[in-house]
């Protein structure tokens, strides 16, 4: 018995190991990464706001845009991301999904010049300039993806560009069990 | 000389300074040490581990931004801390509040204090143990064994010589 304490470090060593491998692969994998943030915001109403629209200035309130789920993307034409995101953005448009979005912290004219030139995914884009929207969502960074559904509260929140792999994994099943929901209240 | 020495040996003892580029006016000196003790305290959301005052990346010159203007409209601390909460999570807070889910946060340093407590004590009893058997006085068997024994060596040595 005595013989075997003499292993405890060891065996603590090769837990400690276990652990620290295990967290590792998720983080090559991308299951697992330490920059994301949990959202404050998850299960909770949509922020109150009033906006200008990017396209015309006129104020834009949230209860003009919830009534359907919709993602709500967080973009700006300083974000190198956001242009790796664009065409995904675009495809999803096409299969009909509501994308809302927000021009945050940009220029007017560069972000009109942008939709204009690369296609236009969104129903409706509000002009952030200041970031105030972006605050009232906890937004750390551009892009960022938020699934709200038709009530208006938050379901979820994607930091980072779009693409099939993550719609598939984060956004397809969850759009499916709030559908399935929403039918059968 | 002595000058130049002492400043060098000042220096060596500089504070780290912050980096925050931005200047804000303070009606009062009170609002500016408020301001000071919440960019020390708050977290950067976008950054692994900096707090506002240390960081420079456009979120966090927002949130000192709006920090700025909320000590000026007079919001207490606590409506401050809720509010930033409320957006960004227990995150934010570099001395996050107890709850569940910090728990383990929290009461980890005394529950490995307790252990360590635990395992000194059983260390130092077991020592104890030692040394009281050692000085113990020999049953009246073990004497007599002793005695036997002595005796034995007594004989043989007296037989070899």
């Amino acid at each position: 018995m005595q013989r075997l304490k003499l292993f405890l470090p060891l065996l603590v060593f090769v837990l400690l190991a276990a652990v620290f491998f295990g967290v590792e692969r998720r983080v090559m994998t991308g299951d697992y990464a330490p920059t994301d943030l949990p959202s404050a915001l998850i299960d909770k109403p949509l922020p109150d706001f009033v906006e200008p629209a990017l396209s015309d200035g006129r104020p834009i309130n949230k209860s003009q845009i919830v009534g359907e789920l919709f993602l709500l993307n967080v973009w700006a034409t300083w974000c190198p991301t956001c242009h790796f995101e664009h065409p995904f953005l675009l495809k999803l448009a096409a299969e009909g999904i509501k994308i809302v979005s927000i021009d945050y912290k940009d220029e007017a004219e560069a972000a009109k010049r942008w939709l204009a030139e690369k296609g236009d995914p969104y129903s409706l884009t509000l002009f952030d300039e200041d970031g105030s929207l972006g605050l009232d969502l906890g937004v750390t960074g551009a892009p960022e993806t938020y699934l709200v559904d038709a009530a208006g509260m938050v379901r979820f929140r994607y930091q980072g560009a779009l693409e099939q792999k993550i719609w598939d994994k984060e956004f397809a099943p969850r759009i499916a069990e709030l559908n399935a929901q929403g039918s059968t209240p | 000389m002595k000058r130049i020495v002492l400043s060098c040996v000042l220096a060596l003892f500089s504070l780290a300074a912050g980096a925050v580029i931005e200047t804000y006016q303070f009606d009062t000196p009170l609002q500016q040490q408020r301001y000071h003790a919440f960019i020390e305290e708050l977290r950067c959301p976008k950054c692994q581990n900096q707090n506002l005052s240390g960081s420079d990346s456009a979120i966090s010159k927002d949130l000192r931004r709006q920090l700025h203007s909320m000590i000026m409209e007079g919001k207490s601390d606590i409506e401050i801390t809720q509010y930033m909460v409320a957006r960004y999570g227990d995150f934010i807070l570099y001395r996050p509040r107890f709850s569940s889910q910090t728990a383990v946060l929290w009461l980890m340093p005394l529950g490995l204090l307790a252990l360590g407590l635990l395992v000194w004590w059983r260390m130092a009893s077991s020592r104890k143990r030692v040394q009281l058997s050692a000085d113990e006085v020999l049953s009246q068997r073990d004497q007599e064994r002793l005695r036997a024994l002595l005796d034995d060596d007594a004989e043989r040595a007296e037989e070899r010589s």
